[in-house]
């Protein structure tokens, strides 16, 4: 009955959600589980290795870590699925058959979107879930936790939109994910508080938007954080808003799709 | 026009590198016809194609389907239509039944297995069911993007090759599906380089060169009424004999490979005074044919006059 409602709102979105969470669930040990156990093994080294380590005062190291830890995978996996899927569709060919589909600009956006934001929460909540073999944690701003995840979640996801539609060839998302994502996640304050950074770096880190992602994902848990929390809200939702108002331009224009 | 399925008025497309592949291109298909939208390389009928389903967009012109504008009301053009494309595609994720399952589902068909089975029937697949996609051969492949087009049944599809490296037995399978579908009410729009299969199964052809309307006719229309001369003769003469050059009709200067001149007629009567020819300078003939035009000339015969 959800089906059909939603068919008739949005053409062709059941059917390309479904699809596009098929697909990434066909492959789950490379598209879930790979980035699952990748997480758990930096939470058992870093864990381990800075176990006397307290941060933002006394938080114990790994209970810093595995929220921060959870929602670098999120925003990793999030990218992965929507770049991954358009160019694997474009380059085997097979989107014509979904563009020759009566599925509408926004379905085509939504689903993308909604069906990475999935794949994210799922491999960022079995990171949470595994870590606590590790590290103890509990939630105390639990609305917050979720407010972030999702946001962060559109973000990434949208993003990885615009590169799927933008890429002619697999090369062009490894450079995206390797220049761009790879290294503003890592340096996002997943592994250590801005705090500890000298001025520079501390200033330099303040222009990366995954920060305030971070920053706010690990209030939900930790109840501290080096932002104020709607100042990180404010930064999270404007830098998901524009790569969704951008991606769905890209699609109802038809840039690169069509024509 | 009443009932028609197929409207295109004055289209054009011109892309950004000077290429104009459509030229004021118009004409209507009645619901329920075959049709032939014929033409060389570069004609112009897969960027008209691309139109019609969405994926190209016009720079002048307007194009509808059972009278949904492919521009204005692409949503509900594009359920009107099965467009198998020229390229074969498939999707290395999904085996032949998920994927038309899944394509059915962008329709809003979320219940189409009895359909599926039977396209899959129809198609030679049913063996290759559960085989994922990217294991097909290149037939199978081709066939399984015939029943993708065919999924939500249409009543309009386009064929674009859809021929093209699949077998001779499944090849006539398929036609065999598609002139069932064509009898029950569908419009087909076929294009093939198998002028052979275009001329059997078609009704009316357009023919497309240079993105500019060359011919609009019935298929016995075009074969009868676009050559200069509708027949030919086949004749091997004796031994060491050839035609003599002042023959009063277009003759090949050289016997062909199998050592016969090509003699050129309109009229069967001219057969008679061409034999007279013969008898009059005492040349023998061996083996004589005469040959009604076929698809094949008649189009070389209009693209290269233009």
């Amino acid at each position: 009955m959800l089906t059909y409602t939603l068919q008739g709102i949005l053409p062709g979105f059941p059917g390309l959600f479904s699809k596009e969470c098929k697909r990434y669930f066909s492959v789950s040990i490379q598209t879930i589980f790979g980035p699952v156990f990748a997480s758990l093994l930096f939470l058992f080294v870093f864990a381990h290795v800075f176990t006397d380590r307290a941060m933002l005062g006394d938080v114990k190291y790994g209970s810093f870590l595995l929220p921060g830890l959870a929602g670098m995978t999120m925003l990793q996996q999030a990218f992965a699925n929507p770049s991954s899927s358009l160019i694997v569709s474009k380059i085997t060919g097979n989107i014509v058959m979904i563009l020759l589909s009566p599925i509408s600009p926004l379905s085509f956006f939504l689903a993308h979107l909604l069906a990475s934001l999935t794949r994210g929460v799922l491999v960022a909540s079995l990171v949470l879930i595994c870590g606590l073999w590790f590290v103890d944690f509990q939630i105390v701003h639990p609305g917050w936790a979720l407010i972030f995840l999702l946001a962060g979640g559109v973000m990434t996801s949208a993003l990885g939109i615009m590169a799927g539609i933008w890429a002619d060839k697999f090369d062009q998302i490894a450079m995206v994910q390797t220049v761009l994502l790879l290294p503003l996640t890592f340096l996002a304050g997943v592994f250590y508080s801005l705090q500890s950074l000298p001025q520079f770096w501390q200033f330099m880190s303040k222009l990366n938007p995954f920060l305030y992602f971070i920053d706010g994902f690990r209030y939900g848990f930790l109840g501290i954080s080096d932002h104020p929390i709607w100042f990180s809200f404010t930064i999270t939702l404007m830098c998901a808003l524009i790569p969704c108002i951008v991606s769905y331009w890209m699609i109802v224009t038809g840039y690169k799709l069509r024509n | 026009m009443a009932n028609v399925a197929l409207e295109v008025n004055g289209l054009e497309k011109h892309y950004p590198n000077g290429t104009k592949a459509l030229q004021d291109v118009s004409f209507a298909i009645p619901q329920g016809l075959f049709f032939g939208l014929l033409g060389p390389n570069g004609a112009g009928k897969t960027t008209l194609i691309g139109i019609l389903g969405g994926l190209i967009r016009p720079t002048a012109g307007t194009a509808s389907i059972m009278g949904c504008d492919v521009v204005k009301n692409p949503l509900e053009a594009r359920r009107q239509i099965g467009i198998v494309p020229q390229e074969i595609v498939f999707d290395p994720f999904f085996t032949t039944r998920e994927y038309l399952r899944q394509q059915s589902r962008y329709y809003g068909l979320f219940d189409n297995d009895a359909w599926i089975n039977e396209l899959l029937d129809h198609m030679g697949l049913t063996d290759q069911a559960n085989t994922n996609t990217r294991y097909l051969s290149g037939g199978m492949k081709r066939r399984l993007m015939a029943a993708m087009a065919m999924v939500h049944k249409p009543p309009v599809i386009v064929l674009d090759e859809p021929t093209a490296g699949v077998d001779v037995s499944q090849r006539r399978n398929l036609w065999a599906f598609i002139k069932k579908i064509n009898q029950e009410g569908s419009t087909v729009i076929l294009t093939t380089h198998y002028l052979d299969e275009a001329e059997e199964l078609c009704e009316r052809i357009v023919l497309l060169n240079h993105g500019k309307i060359l011919a609009d006719h019935s298929t016995n229309e075009l074969l009868t009424t676009n050559l200069q001369h509708s027949k030919c003769i086949f004749v091997r003469l004796g031994k060491d004999q050839s035609l003599p050059p002042d023959l009063p009709f277009d003759h090949s200067k050289q016997p062909d490979e199998d050592g016969r001149y090509h003699v050129f007629i309109s009229e069967y009567f001219q057969v008679e005074e061409f034999l007279a020819h013969l008898r009059n300078r005492d040349l023998a003939v061996e083996e004589l044919e005469i040959s009604n035009p076929d698809l094949e000339e008649v189009f070389v015969s209009l693209t290269e006059e233009k």
